[in-house]
């Protein structure tokens, strides 16, 4: 498994890291709801002729279509920011009680020089409320820490049918600039 | 709330809609909305092809569209009650927007949440879906009250389609006898993955 010269995750580029890594696990659909932190990997995945994407509405509809997906064959992974996971909770019975992998980046709000009290609640419950419905967490601080956190969690997710968010770090994706 | 009902008159039996729906499947890949659509779609007969809900109210349509986006050689058939479909308007319009042609759903509407005793829903609410569903440019969108209307749902299904299709097949108010899939869901996709040629993993 080599690194292309691109792939080697920085500070600026860990979005192309994360893509190159949805590639190489063989994550044929991306859903979103789109979130600024994940702006940039959004984009590589549009222009991705090799990925199918899907705007959403809200989180849950990409649990449900993530699922259809596996039942078809194809590897789905979700971008959402951490107020969507809320919206997720009883859908996520759908790929845990079927078993069907799951592979959630969730970008942090609510945990590191927020200014914004609203985004604070969901953003500290988020960690508890996916570990009651059965999602197993791990969280990643800084850009290298991303991409292996994210390669290493869609080996488990694909290979194991297992339910898994990676919880971006909102101190990595910088204070939002108003 | 004023209540907007279909009048009895307009009214099929959901099982006998439901198997005269399925039995013109042909090879489709079908997935069914808990309560008593997937009794309807167990009831005609247990199939492979066939993904029960039992629960994650609003995913039916969405799994469909996934299961569309990755197999489109393949029609899929959605098959769900109002209240289910209720719970996922957003969904219909992550579907639209990307328009698959191999998606059609059908709504068995009795204007109830039949499963919790009955309650009305909004569909005995004078919310129309398959006006929404229009309005969000699915490729064809209708209301089928009478057996002529629902034969030819079943006609013109046979044509290809140039987008997603959406039909709501008014029933009548009836609690019926329940037909139960098994409930171990990971049985049932391994089943399902199965008969497309897939591995359990």
């Amino acid at each position: 498994m080599n690194l292309d010269e691109g792939d080697r995750p920085t500070a600026v580029d860990w979005p192309q890291g994360l893509h190159s890594v949805l590639r190489r696990s063989g994550v044929g659909h991306v859903s979103y709801v789109p979130d600024a932190g994940h702006t940039a990997l959004i984009e590589r995945c549009i222009a991705d002729p090799d990925i199918v994407t899907n705007v959403l509405t809200t989180e849950e509809e990409g649990i449900a279509i993530a699922t259809g997906a596996w039942l078809g064959g194809t590897r789905s992974a979700i971008l959402m920011q951490s107020s969507g996971v809320g919206n997720c909770i009883n859908m996520l019975s759908l790929p845990v009680v079927a078993r069907v992998p799951l592979l959630m980046l969730v970008t942090m709000r609510g945990e590191w020089a927020e200014f914004n009290p609203w985004q604070n609640p969901m953003g500290q419950a988020t960690q508890a409320s996916l570990e009651a419905i059965g999602v197993t967490v791990f969280r990643a601080q800084t850009p290298v820490d991303v991409v292996e956190t994210v390669e290493q969690a869609a080996r488990m997710s694909y290979d194991g049918d297992q339910q898994i968010a990676v919880l971006i770090g909102q101190r990595l994706l910088g204070v939002k600039q108003w | 709330m004023v209540t907007r009902e279909t009048p009895a008159s307009a009214q099929l039996d959901r099982r006998k809609a439901v198997a005269r729906v399925l039995a013109e499947r042909g090879d489709d890949l079908v997935v069914s909305g808990l309560g008593s659509p997937t009794y309807d779609v167990h009831a005609h007969g247990d199939e492979d092809a066939n993904y029960y809900l039992w629960g994650a109210m609003g995913a039916a349509a969405l799994v469909g569209f996934g299961l569309a986006q990755a197999r489109p050689e393949r029609r899929v058939l959605v098959i769900t009650g109002d209240g289910e479909q209720l719970m996922a308007l957003g969904g219909l319009a992550t579907i639209a927007v990307i328009g698959p042609c191999n998606l059609d759903i059908v709504v068995v509407d009795n204007e109830r949440y039949g499963e919790t005793g009955m309650q009305t829903s909004h569909t005995g609410l004078g919310v129309d879906l398959a006006a929404v569903a229009g309005a969000l440019n699915f490729a064809d969108s209708r209301v089928v009250r009478t057996d002529g209307e629902l034969e030819q749902f079943i006609i013109d299904r046979r044509a290809p389609a140039s987008g997603p299709r959406f039909a709501v097949v008014k029933v009548r108010r009836e609690t019926l006898p329940r037909s139960m899939p098994p409930r171990d869901a990971v049985f049932i996709k391994n089943r399902f993955r199965a008969h497309l040629g897939l591995a359990p993993n």
